[in-house]
């Protein structure tokens, strides 16, 4: 895996989480805006994307429908449903606790010097 | 709450399965708006049109992946490529008919063969016997000079359940059947008649009604009879009304108290339709007729229990020394008394079985190779095109499910059909002996069998294909240079196993043959009467009716008077006994002025009306036949003996004209011998005709005779018409055993045993044979496979196609000299050992030799005539371009 790779398992949350802060958008969009917000520090392979995005839609996260976009092309466009929400704060909460835990390891606090 | 997620997408996968187009296209369309997008963002961003779109397509990365990648999300991948594994192998199956039409059938073969065996075992040794613990029950007989199993006198088993301390509980049981009175006559009814506990002994309870009390075995208890279960659905229509109801069994009425419950059996009294109280208390001790059933108490071996009995029986030998004069027990568990005889037949059959399976599944491995190898290219060029080892692996096992898998539903069909087939090969009779097989058949047991099995030999010939296609040949397979050692070695592997093949199928056949040679003889055996039109039935005429010979004599005048006038009876006599029966009914007698020649001089006698030997068509070689006359009882006593006796025990003397008497008889009860008839067979077809000799029947009449007719037409449909007679002449005469003597001769123990041995013998060698030639087909097709290059450099230096045929064949034909010369040689040593159950027949029959060695040679050589032409056929140019 590359270093500019999205982790595998995270792809899932960074869909959701943008999906909740942008309301509905298209792939397109959903990539763009994961690559923005990393600061172009990840790449999203779209080999990934859409099959993170069609296995969140069989779990019933997000739904999809066609639609037109800003620059009037038609696009497939997806949102969260309400088990989506639900999902975005409880997968926050853990990655949260997650990161935090991972954190104390990589920087130890004076404390536990 | 997650489960459940992960569990809805599994479902729209499963759903996504058969994928539509529509749904392809959506995914194209999003795919190409998003490529749209990214193009139009670029050039916003600066870059030229093409610029724009090379950068957006090379971000994009392989659309073909990023499809592949979206529609293995949208279905289960696995399940997919089943799929097209499944389908790729029906149309390899389909396009090779051959292929798969021998490989089917070898497979249906050997697993049928084993499954069909494995229902008898599962029927007969594994399925529990229809009683609580029925390790625990164990037969008490008495044991006398002459054998181990014969029965037991009353006063005797009193004392036995008086006495022993092994048995928590000690029943008998007396299996001759009944007279039973019907609307339509009286007639012969199987049964049995037991102490009061003999069910509860079995731990059966009756499924309607009640079982006997305690006491409703004494003489004074009023009459009461269960029914099996048969029984209460064939003769009361399985009303649940019959209890209550009155069944009259040798003239007595008996109350119906119960209906036994379906799956009820008991082999030692089989075939079995009432079950009645025993009501005789006899004090004879040396009257014998019971049985013994008993359960053991817990922690008692049967071996105590043996021991115990027989010091029971030693007290009652010094105590009654008059009765019980060497008279002993045995004990044998009921299991044994059961099964015990057919157990190791069962095992080696089953043994068999397996071991044509074995064979069978190495023959389809062998084939499958042969395959491969011809797909070598095939699976190269698919695995260069980037088919993963696994993926190409699969692909075989597949292909050794479906064939294993359409097998085995095949041959739960053969199966089925091969049980029917052995069921009806049994008598009526004998089958009835062996209750337990009832429910033989495609229990789930038995299919359950029958998919572990073709699982097993799936994976077995899967795997050969599998490891034949190492990585290194795989990859050598592109150019077709490599020929591994593992093919070398299984070539020799393959040789050494259709020589042993071809070797069994010769002995297997030759055994067949001398069977089928030795029923044939045996239905030649010249039985001393026409059988043709010749109707047969036995009477049992009511002790109370015809109890003195005058009453006996009057009844059997009155038979013959009535029979006379039956349309269609050309001729009538009656006798004593049937001949070719069981050889039973002898006495010893000597001949008046002569010493004995030998020690043991008990024959056969049998007392028969004027015209039986005229009826029977036999051949008068000295004297006369008996008249009217002879049968009065004021004129002198004659005797025509057969001539087996007369060349025995007449030795250098004119029989005719001398005296002979019974042994110990009154000297005016002696018979002047009249005649000598050529010997009617009294006992089995297979054994040397007896000495028997014949009296006038009114000399020495009984109320149990049997009628012989001779008819002008087919005898069997004469034979309603005589027993209807009967009933006109009274209505107390039980008839039964109605049949023709054709029937008679083809039903008689020893043609069944051979008719048997030549159906399951004959079986086992076509098998072994087809399976056979299927191996060496295999062999020397994979030889030519592996040798290809070999033959077009052969072909390419100048060598003939004759000459390449000829290089194949001699394989072939050493191959199969081999296996022959070894089956011939094994042949006589099986013919010897087989010796004893055969008749007339050599067991070196050289007629049934060459005619094996002739079928298998034939069969053999087209087999691997097949190869051989292939081989020669090979074009020099394709051959040496292939590698």
């Amino acid at each position: 895996m590359g270093e500019n790779d999205v982790w595998q398992g995270t792809l899932a949350l960074m869909v959701l989480k943008t999906l909740e802060s942008m309301g509905p958008l298209h792939g397109y969009g959903i990539a763009r805006r994961i690559e923005q917000v990393s600061g172009d520090q990840l790449i999203v392979q779209y080999g990934t994307l859409y099959p993170a995005l069609l296995r969140l839609e069989q779990e019933g996260y997000i739904s999809s429908e066609w639609g037109t976009s800003e620059n009037h092309r038609r696009a497939r466009f997806y949102k969260l449903t309400r088990a989506g929400r639900r999902q975005v704060q409880r997968e926050s909460q853990r990655w949260g606790k997650a990161a935090a835990i991972l954190n104390r390891f990589v920087s130890p606090s004076e404390e536990l010097l | 709450m997650r489960k459940i997620r992960m569990l809805r997408a599994l479902v729209l996968r499963f759903w996504g399965l058969p994928r539509s187009t529509r749904q392809n296209e959506a995914f194209a369309e999003e795919l190409e708006s998003h490529l749209q997008m990214h193009i139009d963002d670029n050039i916003r961003s600066g870059m030229s049109p093409e610029q724009a779109r090379r950068e957006a397509v090379l971000k994009l990365g392989g659309i073909e992946a990023t499809t592949q990648a979206y529609r293995d999300q949208n279905a289960l991948p696995f399940l997919e490529t089943l799929l097209q594994d499944l389908r790729y192998t029906l149309r390899q199956l389909c396009k090779n008919p051959g292929f798969a039409a021998t490989a089917l059938l070898v497979l249906t073969l050997g697993t049928g063969a084993t499954v069909a065996i494995f229902s008898l075992v599962d029927a007969a040794l594994i399925k529990p016997l229809p009683y609580r613990d029925p390790s625990r029950l164990v037969v008490i007989y008495g044991s006398v000079p002459l054998g181990p199993r014969f029965h037991l006198s009353f006063p005797d088993y009193y004392d036995f359940k008086r006495l022993n301390k092994s048995f928590t509980s000690f029943e008998v049981y007396d299996p001759s059947g009944f007279m039973l009175t019907t609307p339509t006559g009286t007639q012969r009814a199987p049964g049995a008649r037991v102490s009061a506990g003999f069910f509860r002994v079995l731990g059966v309870t009756p499924f309607l009604g009640r079982d006997f009390s305690d006491t409703e075995d004494k003489p004074s208890a009023p009459r009461t009879v269960i029914l099996t279960y048969a029984a209460w659905q064939q003769r009361f229509g399985g009303r649940s009304d019959v209890l209550g109801k009155s069944v009259t069994l040798d003239g007595n009425a008996n109350t119906i108290v119960g209906v036994l419950p379906a799956n009820f059996h008991f082999a030692p009294a089989e075939p079995t339709e009432f079950w009645a109280a025993e009501h005789d208390e006899s004090r004879c001790r040396g009257c014998h007729w019971l049985f013994g059933i008993a359960r053991l108490k817990d922690g008692v071996t049967l071996q105590a229990a043996a021991t115990e009995m027989s010091t029971i029986a030693k007290q009652l030998e010094q105590q009654y020394p008059d009765s019980n004069n060497s008279q002993g027990a045995f004990t044998d568990s009921l299991t044994d008394v059961i099964v015990g005889d057919i157990r190791p037949i069962m095992l080696a059959m089953l043994g068999g079985a397996a071991l044509l399976l074995l064979i069978a599944t190495v023959n389809v491995a062998s084939l499958l190779l042969v395959r491969t190898q011809n797909r070598k290219r095939e699976v190269a060029v698919r695995e260069a095109l980037g088919a993963s080892r696994r993926r190409l692996l699969r692909q075989f096992v597949t292909e050794g499910l479906v064939l294993g898998l359409i097998a085995s539903a095949f041959a739960a069909f053969a199966a089925d059909a091969a049980m029917n087939l052995l069921t009806k090969l049994v008598p009526k009779d004998i089958l009835a002996g062996m209750p337990y097989l009832h429910g033989l058949g495609l229990t789930p047991h038995v299919l359950f069998f029958t998919l572990f099995i073709s699982l097993l030999s799936a994976a077995l010939f899967s795997f050969t294909p599998a490891i034949s296609l190492s990585s290194e040949s795989m990859r050598a397979g592109l150019t077709e240079g490599g020929r591994s050692s593992s093919g070398l070695h299984w070539r020799r592997f393959g040789s050494k196993l259709v020589a042993v093949e071809l070797a069994t199928a010769v002995i297997l056949l030759v055994a067949a043959g001398l069977f089928t040679k030795s029923l044939y003889r045996l239905l030649q055996v010249n039985p001393g009467l026409e059988s043709h039109n010749l109707a047969l039935l036995t009477l049992s005429a009511p002790r109370e009716h015809y109890f003195n010979g005058q009453q006996q004599v009057s009844l059997e005048r009155r038979v013959i008077d009535r029979m006379s006038s039956v349309p269609g009876v050309t001729s009538i006599a009656v006798t004593s006994r049937l001949p070719v029966g069981d050889g039973d009914g002898t006495s010893s007698f000597v001949i008046l002025g002569h010493e004995h020649p030998g020690e043991h001089n008990e024959v056969a006698w049998r007392a028969v009306s004027t015209d039986y030997f005229k009826t029977l068509k036999a051949h008068l070689l000295e004297g006369r036949y008996f008249t009217d006359l002879d049968q009065q009882p004021s004129q002198p006593n004659v005797v025509i003996i057969n001539h087996a006796l007369a060349r025995k025990y007449f030795v250098g003397l004119n029989p005719v004209g001398l005296r002979m008497n019974f042994e110990g008889a009154k000297p005016e009860d002696a018979m002047q011998v009249v005649g000598v008839v050529e010997d009617i067979r009294e006992g089995q077809l297979d054994t040397d005709a007896r000495c028997a000799f014949y009296l006038p029947f009114e000399k020495r009449p009984g109320g149990f005779f049997s009628i012989v007719a001779r008819t002008a037409r087919p005898a069997q449909s004469v034979l309603p018409m005589i027993s209807a007679a009967i009933r006109d002449i009274d209505f107390s005469i039980g008839t039964f055993g109605g049949s023709t003597m054709d029937q008679r001769i083809h039903d008689s123990q020893p043609a069944y045993l051979h008719r048997a041995s030549t159906w399951i013998v004959g079986t086992f060698a076509a098998v072994a044979l087809l399976l056979s030639v299927v191996g060496l087909y295999g062999v020397i097709a994979y030889s030519v496979s592996q040798r290809t290059r070999e033959i077009g450099v052969r072909m390419a230096l100048g060598a003939h196609r004759t000459t390449i045929c000829h290089l194949i064949m001699k394989e072939a034909l050493s191959l199969i000299g081999i296996g022959l010369a070894a089956g011939l040689v094994g042949s006589l040593a099986a013919g010897t050992l087989l010796r004893r159950l055969l008749f007339g027949t050599k067991a070196w029959d050289v007629t049934t030799l060459v005619i094996v060695a002739v079928i298998l040679a034939t069969s053999a050589l087209v087999a691997s005539y097949l190869p051989a032409q292939r081989a020669a056929s090979v074009n020099p140019l394709d051959a040496l371009r292939a590698e």
